[in-house]
């Protein structure tokens, strides 16, 4: 913009040095020697004087050069998880796959539109945009959530002893219930299980909670540490709260099994240690949404009175809904009215309360059994798709003769599988091969499909590959490759891919 | 559910002093009792080794109950009411003649569309829905201002206004460690709670004058004046809420001229831009004029009300930077902030709101809707003005009533004043004294006439 005044003059340095081209010496006729000093004094003296210029006219008030209330903010680091989307979307290439967000895709790779969602939007109309005091419907998601994820026929849900409110989601719900432990426990931490999902430790950092991790994920057997995570839990101080993923850990995919719940619980009882359960996935591990909640359902069985944040963002098929539920279960009534009144005024003062579309969706569906009975059926299909996935990316590896051992892919659960890829190799597989992903190697296996899952192997077993100098190209039949479309991003890689042989 | 499990701690017998610790901790919002122990466990230490028992009591034992919100609580006793001749001017939610919700014309329209596209529900942005931003900006600023054009405009999608304060409020705590900002005497109840918890410090500066029922201009630029440099002054772009008194245009170039001399950030509250007059442009007219004088601007917008869209939670959060690349810093440190608090914002509003705005035919009905809806409002300030007047025969001056603006109106009623409006003649307001005049019907305004003036004239 400060530039625009003087642009007349800046094709001026450019222009002249062709005319000293143009004219070289001739010693015949020595005018023109003149002529091309002439115009080289004439180049040196324009120069000087459009650098006068542009320092002249930019020194006003130009925008740029005036003081910000903001100089002192720094860019943010980019979130983890969209900066691998924003990777993947700023590729030319059109075989490229997205791994990296947890959002289910069907085998065409399309984000899916579940029909329940369809049928129930249907009925609800343009009748809610009433103010955001829908008490009855928000009661109503919160009684259908808890039954979801606790169990109908449980007394502590038959009284009511519980405190819940509609959350914005799986992170809206984690950051109340962590704004509401820092309010009434100021000087505690959370643990959190090593790895988690990236967010979990910005939610409770932002909400002053410091963290704490315990345990969790080997990465030889590439399954749980059951010994280190019990001993955590053994050397946490006494009353410690601890982030617990029931089913489908993200990112790992990696889950207790009910034994080692069982045993996880017995000593939480023994700490007094509080859990806090954030269930993302309930549905999205065995398809089932009653087996998904075992881990809960043992630790109620143990008497433990637990938080429970819900996200219907996967499971429900509502991400940009933004709809989900926190509960606390509470003694009696009298303390649960309390406990609600406290999570009512801290989201007050955040959002006030989350959108009544999303509300009145989730209680809809929870509530109408036959809605109810077509999702159930929903979730299991997108369940199974996964595991189908998971099976056949493992097939595929074994098929390459893959030196590595990747039973892992079949043994997690959920939407993730923790590949064990090292970050050069996630970086290979993204700039070689147009396959991204988060760095710490979790692949979103809800993104892999029949038609990209052999060439998912492919690049992994090719990156993986312990002799990197010998690269054992396999062909693998009617597949035909075109370059051509990618060879800019290919760059020196060309010919890898072109052995590939990859589908489109 | 209740069993009792008796265990040695282990060695570490201090354990059970911390919660003690923890017990003597933070109490200013009615937590934990403090001569309570921590029911969870009972703790006696007998030297290196302590008996726990643990029992099955909840850990959030001594939690107490929240205050009920002023506002919702009003809506509550009101619905609890069974009285025939019941009012309800409490929540500023907009109603017809009929005191019916009002779901307009052209969200309805929108919604339809939307279902019919069928569009995917997948995740927005953390910054929200573009097409939404660029046209939000625009609707308050104007499409041709100059701070769009280059850029210097971060925008980011909120939760309506509660949201877009919030990410504000998280923005100045964190760049802006110890900085103030001041809110008008009174303002909405739920600013102080947003900073707050927020943890950014706040003080009041003087705007109502119950001596004139109007503002006190002088004691607002003072205070202004007074705060330390660089604090933020929260501002109602348009009708003031709660009071509906809003500063003339030359009283805002003065304001401006203080903040601008006192190198304060104005922070503008839009919550009712088309609501006041009726027309988008008027209502932003005094944002547009701070952002004309070159100055660095924070806005928070809401449609719960000029669109109606109160459930669907739909506003945005607008830093007028220097630079387009102070604006796009500024933006990303916004995303960071929104991203633990809920990670992206709800798409279904935002997509109303963009088809309506970005649609010319559809944007046109709706500024037709929101005439007719300032418009009512208008019609019954005057119907109440007239009641009063003829009725009350003490020579009281309520012009007021006709000089404030928007939905609102603070009446000038004391607490025990309302309290009669609501025990003897049910008429269901805040504390404070404000009325809702959007919950109020031509029909009923010789009703509340008459409510008014007894409150004020036979109790006090």
């Amino acid at each position: 913009m400060e530039d625009e005044p003087h642009r007349c003059f800046s094709f001026l340095p450019t222009f002249l040095p062709l005319h000293i081209l143009i004219y070289t010496p001739n010693p015949v006729l020595p005018e023109h020697n003149r002529t091309k000093s002439a115009a080289v004094f004439f180049h040196i003296l324009t120069m000087i004087i459009s650098r006068f210029l542009r320092r002249g006219i930019s020194t006003s008030t130009s925008p740029t050069r005036r003081r910000s209330w903001w100089d002192h903010v720094t860019p943010a680091l980019k979130d983890l998880i969209n900066a691998v989307t924003d990777a993947f979307l700023a590729d030319p290439c059109p075989y490229k796959i997205n791994l990296g967000v947890g959002a289910y895709r069907d085998d065409e790779g399309k984000p899916v539109v579940l029909q329940w969602v369809r049928e129930a939007e249907g009925k609800i109309g343009a009748t809610n945009f009433l103010e955001s005091t829908s008490t009855a419907i928000s009661s109503k998601l919160v009684e259908e959530s808890a039954k979801l994820i606790y169990r109908e026929d449980l007394d502590v849900i038959k009284e009511r002893r519980f405190a819940g409110i509609p959350a914005l989601s799986g992170t809206g719900a984690c950051r109340i219930f962590a704004e509401f432990q820092k309010r009434f426990y100021p000087d505690s931490t959370i643990y959190f299980p090593d790895p988690t999902w990236s967010n979990h430790r910005n939610i409770w950092g932002d909400a002053h909670v410091p963290g704490r991790t315990f345990h969790y994920y080997h990465p030889d057997s590439k399954g749980l540490n059951f010994v280190a995570l019990m001993d955590d839990v053994k050397n946490a101080p006494d009353g410690s709260f601890f982030l617990l993923h029931p089913c489908a850990h993200n990112p790992t995919g990696v889950d207790p099994t009910d034994e080692q719940w069982r045993e996880i619980s017995s000593l939480f009882k023994v700490k007094n240690h509080f859990p806090f359960f954030d269930v993302a996935y309930q549905g999205f591990a065995s398809g089932d949404v009653e087996r998904d909640a075992q881990a809960i359902r043992i630790f109620l069985e143990d008497g433990h009175s637990i938080g429970c944040a819900q996200s219907f963002a996967k499971n429900l098929g509502l991400y940009g809904h933004r709809v989900g539920c926190l509960s606390i279960l509470c003694n009696d009534k009298i303390q649960a009215v309390a406990i609600k009144s406290q999570l009512k005024q801290i989201s007050n003062a955040m959002y006030s309360s989350p959108t009544i579309h999303g509300i009145s969706l989730v209680s809809k569906i929870l509530s109408n059994p036959d809605i109810k009975a077509l999702w159930l059926k929903e979730v299991k299909v997108m369940a199974t798709r996964i595991q189908r996935m998971r099976a056949t990316l493992r097939e595929a590896l074994e098929r390459l003769r893959s030196p590595l051992n990747w039973q892992h892919i079949t043994n997690q659960a959920g939407m993730f599988c923790f590949s064990g890829l090292t970050r050069a190799e996630v970086d290979q597989l993204a700039k070689e091969f147009h396959i991204y992903m988060t760095h710490d190697g979790r692949i979103s296996m809800a993104s892999v499909t029949t038609k990209n899952v052999d060439y998912v192997a492919r690049a992994i077993h090719e990156v993986t590959a312990s002799n990197r100098d010998i690269k054992i190209l396999h062909n693998i039949g009617a597949y035909k490759v075109n370059t051509d479309i990618c060879s800019t991003s290919l760059g020196t890689n060309k010919t890898r891919a072109r052995g590939m042989n990859l589908a489109l | 559910m209740a069993s009792t499990l008796l265990s040695l701690a282990s060695a570490t017998p201090s354990a059970s002093l911390s919660f003690h610790e923890i017990n003597k901790g933070k109490l200013n919002r009615g937590c934990m009792n403090k001569e309570k122990t921590n029911p969870f466990i009972k703790a006696k230490s007998f030297g290196r080794v302590s008996m726990v028992v643990a029992s099955n009591v909840s850990r959030f034992e001594g939690i107490t109950m929240a205050p009920p919100d002023p506002i919702l609580g009003v809506s509550e006793a009101f619905k609890a009411d069974n009285h025939e001749l019941k009012l309800n001017l409490g929540v500023g939610a907009y109603r017809t003649e009929e005191l019916q919700p009002y779901v307009l014309d052209v969200v309805k329209k929108a919604d339809k569309l939307l279902l019919e596209k069928g569009e995917n529900r997948e995740y927005l942005p953390i910054e929200g829905l573009a097409a939404f931003n660029k046209v939000t900006a625009e609707l308050l600023f104007g499409v041709d201002n100059p701070v769009i054009r280059q850029q210097r405009v971060a925008t980011v999608q909120g939760l309506s206004g509660t949201g877009s304060l919030r990410l504000a409020a998280a923005l100045i705590e964190r760049y802006f460690p110890g900085a103030k900002v001041l809110i008008s005497s009174p303002t909405w109840g739920n600013h102080k709670n947003i900073f707050n918890d927020a943890r950014v410090p706040w003080s009041e500066y003087r705007y109502y004058d119950p001596k004139t029922v109007g503002l006190d201009f002088e004691g607002m630029i003072a205070d202004i004046k007074a705060a330390p440099e660089g604090s933020f002054i929260l501002l109602h772009g348009c009708a003031h809420n709660p009071t509906g008194i809003d500063p003339t245009p030359e009283e805002w170039r003065v304001i401006a001229d203080v903040i601008q001399e006192k190198n304060h950030i104005p922070f503008f509250d839009i919550a009712y831009q088309g609501f006041a007059s009726g027309s988008l442009d008027t209502d932003a007219a005094s944002v547009r004029m701070f952002v004309a004088r070159g100055m660095e601007v924070i806005a928070a917008q809401s449609y719960s009300k000029n669109l109606g869209l109160y459930a669907e939670r739909i506003g945005a959060i607008n830093v007028v930077c220097s630079s387009p690349e102070a604006a796009a810093r500024v933006k990303s440190q916004l995303k960071r902030i929104a991203r633990p608090m809920y990670s992206n914002p709800p798409v279904h509003g935002a997509r109303i709101v963009a088809n309506i705005v970005g649609d010319s035919a559809l944007f046109k009905e709706w500024n037709a809707e929101m005439e007719m809806m300032a418009g009512r409002i208008k019609n019954v300030r005057h119907k109440l003005f007239d009641s009063l007047s003829s009725k009350d025969k003490s020579g009281k001056d309520w012009s007021f009533v006709l000089k404030q603006i928007g939905m609102f109106s603070f009446t000038g009623l004391n607490k025990a004043q309302c309290d009669n409006m609501t025990n003897k003649w049910h008429v269901y307001m805040t504390k404070d004294g404000r009325i809702s005049l959007a919950g109020l019907s031509l029909a009923k305004c010789e009703y509340l006439a008459d409510a008014i003036i007894d409150s004020y004239h036979d109790v006090s």
